[in-house]
């Protein structure tokens, strides 16, 4: 089952770059969550034939991959999950909506084929974002700030437990499928017969763990409620690294920056 | 079903936010009510749960193909509505930000497309009125079917409007409607069939798991496993014939939609048309009242501005080394 080790291998990668000690990674939790969401609001919000505009937000993954010095390559294969759906729902755009608009040589580019370029360019960039978001932020880094902005304690421990025990389930599916496929060679997927029992038998199995799970919490003190440890205290660096990316947004998206830019070097 | 960042505009996504909040605050008040510390872990755990059996391939006999296990009707069957919902928030969030699966500001509609229809009209409106007298394997599995069937359409139907909404593609309403609904009522049947397994499974081994199980409510069934069966497959047949015509209607449907719009378009000189074009490269085009050296054309405008926004890329691109190039030799330095 190559899809279970991908997803371990996937969120081992992810807790180890997460938790480098990189100057941005130390930034406050919350003023990375706040810009990737205004960031991704900003993305979505250029018209879809507003290619030229959109193409100058690349400027914030581009300098995060390298402030944060991470790889471009491993956030590559998160986009095969999202474009697909994406391609699927603009390749009819340039069927429907063909006006001419430019002449390249015999080839003609349509207002359809700009807004399919326009909204898979809104696709990478979003998930980039949210790469970069959980790359320098770790989740319970994450949880804190939703905490702070007064998400119910109880939707933000559930997440935090879940998070610590879906290596753990996923390590048991893997070895409960790999057994079941040592008996069944050949076969594709799992039969009919054994749904019920195989998933059943886990179900079964992590519904008694979490009880151990909740007794030993309980013998460790646990009434409800996860404390945070003051690490995370807003300072200056933040604030400005906060005030920096949004004016720098914020321009991108209003002035027509690039404009003068291509004037000068077009 | 996920959907991606890329398929909302701000004005969608926030009012889905606003809707999903207010199913959560529900569901939290509700929750607290119980009064039960134990459940927060085992919402935990059912969540990881949910997420881990969900890369389990199961194979559809009959079929080359395989299906997954339906989290909201499983979660909700176990925890009930409210809890089930909230662990559904948790598993749709850690799907969007470890595995890119949705996005952060579409959470609020994979929320409500997913979570709330699979957890409130699964468990409310279908599994508990079925469940009502009693539970046995035939109910168990009647209500995992319909409970997935009908929620996966609810589903698709709110992810096409959704997108409409947001004005992002071109295909008519009809259309996409079209080519959602009939895939997502074979993954619902599907997903249904796993489900009912697992649930069946629970209710033979621990039936006090079960959401709204009560002992002495139980009395002997009045379908046998086989009879269930049977209507099942009577019903599923019903329903794949009607399918069947429905979408034999549907490629037909697609071509017509495409030389109507796109046949009267064809590069005709009609004045509005020109317009629009010339609204369009205004907004495409970077320099719209600048171009190429003695140039005039759209193409050298459009061309200056698309170098433009690389220029700028690239001289950010560049500040970023430079920073740190310089900040890594101050830590040397220190």
């Amino acid at each position: 089952m190559s899809r279970l080790d991908n997803a371990i291998h996937e969120l081992n990668h992810i807790e180890d770059v997460a938790g480098r000690d990189q100057w941005v990674n130390n930034i406050h939790p919350l003023v990375k969550l706040a810009l990737t969401i205004i960031y991704i609001i900003i993305v979505v919000s250029f018209g879809k034939y507003n290619l030229s505009g959109l193409i100058g937000m690349a400027v914030y993954p581009a300098a995060v991959f390298i402030l944060a010095e991470l790889s471009f390559k491993d956030s590559l294969k998160r986009l095969k999950v999202v474009l697909p759906f994406v391609c699927i729902v603009g390749i009819f755009n340039p069927f429907f909506d063909r006006i001419p608009i430019y002449n390249i040589g015999s080839f003609t580019v349509t207002t359809g084929m700009i807004s399919m370029l326009t909204l898979v360019i809104k696709g990478v960039f979003s998930v980039l974002a949210s790469y970069l978001l959980i790359a320098i932020t770790t989740i319970e880094e994450i949880c804190f700030a939703l905490r702070l902005i007064h998400v119910p304690s109880i939707i933000v421990t559930q997440v935090m437990l879940m998070y610590r025990y879906i290596s753990m389930l996923i390590g048991e599916v893997e070895r409960i499928t790999k057994a079941y496929s040592l008996r069944a060679p050949g076969q594709k997927g799992i039969h009919f017969k054994v749904w019920g029992s195989l998933v059943g038998q886990l179900l079964l199995r992590s519904m008694d763990k979490a009880e151990a799970v909740y007794e030993s919490m309980c013998l460790r003190g646990f009434n409800g409620n996860f404390y945070y440890s003051e690490k995370h205290k807003f300072v200056m660096s933040d604030i400005i690294y906060f005030a920096v990316w949004l004016i720098i947004l914020l321009v991108f998206r209003f002035v027509p920056i690039v404009r003068a830019f291509g004037y000068i070097f077009g | 079903m996920h959907m991606a960042d890329a398929l909302i505009v701000p004005a969608v996504a926030a009012t889905m936010y606003v809707c999903s909040s207010a199913a959560a605050a529900y569901s939290v008040k509700k929750v607290r009510l119980e009064y039960e510390p134990k459940k927060i872990p085992v919402m935990g755990i059912m969540g990881a749960f949910v997420f881990a059996t969900q890369m389990i391939n199961f194979t559809i006999p009959g079929t080359g193909s395989s299906g997954h296990l339906c989290g909201g009707m499983l979660l909700s069957a176990i925890l009930g509505p409210f809890a089930g919902f909230l662990t559904m928030i948790g598993v749709l969030l850690i799907q969007c930000l470890l595995f890119a699966d949705g996005g952060l500001l579409a959470l609020g509609c994979n929320v409500w497309n997913m979570a709330f229809y699979g957890c409130f009209i699964g468990a409310l409106l279908i599994w508990r009125p079925i469940m009502k007298s009693g539970m046995s394997r035939a109910k168990i599995i009647v209500a995992s079917v319909l409970g997935c069937v009908i929620t996966l359409q609810l589903g698709a139907f709110s992810v096409t409007l959704e997108t409409l909404a947001s004005g992002i593609t071109e295909l008519p309403f009809k259309t996409f409607l079209t080519a959602m609904q009939p895939i997502h009522l074979a993954i619902g049947l599907v997903e249904g069939l796993i489900t009912a397994a697992v649930l069946v499974f629970i209710y033979e081994a621990r039936p006090e798991l079960l959401w709204g199980y009560k002992e002495e409510m139980q009395k002997k069934p009045a379908l046998s496993f086989k009879t269930t069966l049977v209507i099942l497959s009577v019903v599923a047949l019903l329903i794949a014939g009607g399918l069947s015509l429905f979408a034999s209607s549907y490629p037909d449907g697609l071509e017509w939609s495409i030389e109507k719009l796109t046949g009267s378009t064809e590069l005709e000189a009609v004045g509005n048309v020109y317009e629009r074009a010339a609204d369009i490269q205004d907004a495409t085009a970077l320099l719209p009242d600048y171009a190429f050296k003695d140039s005039e054309s759209a193409l050298g405008t459009s061309f200056s501005g698309i170098v433009g926004s690389l220029v700028v890329v690239a001289v950010c691109v560049a500040a970023c080394y430079a920073f740190r190039f310089f900040r890594r030799k101050r830590s040397v330095a220190s």
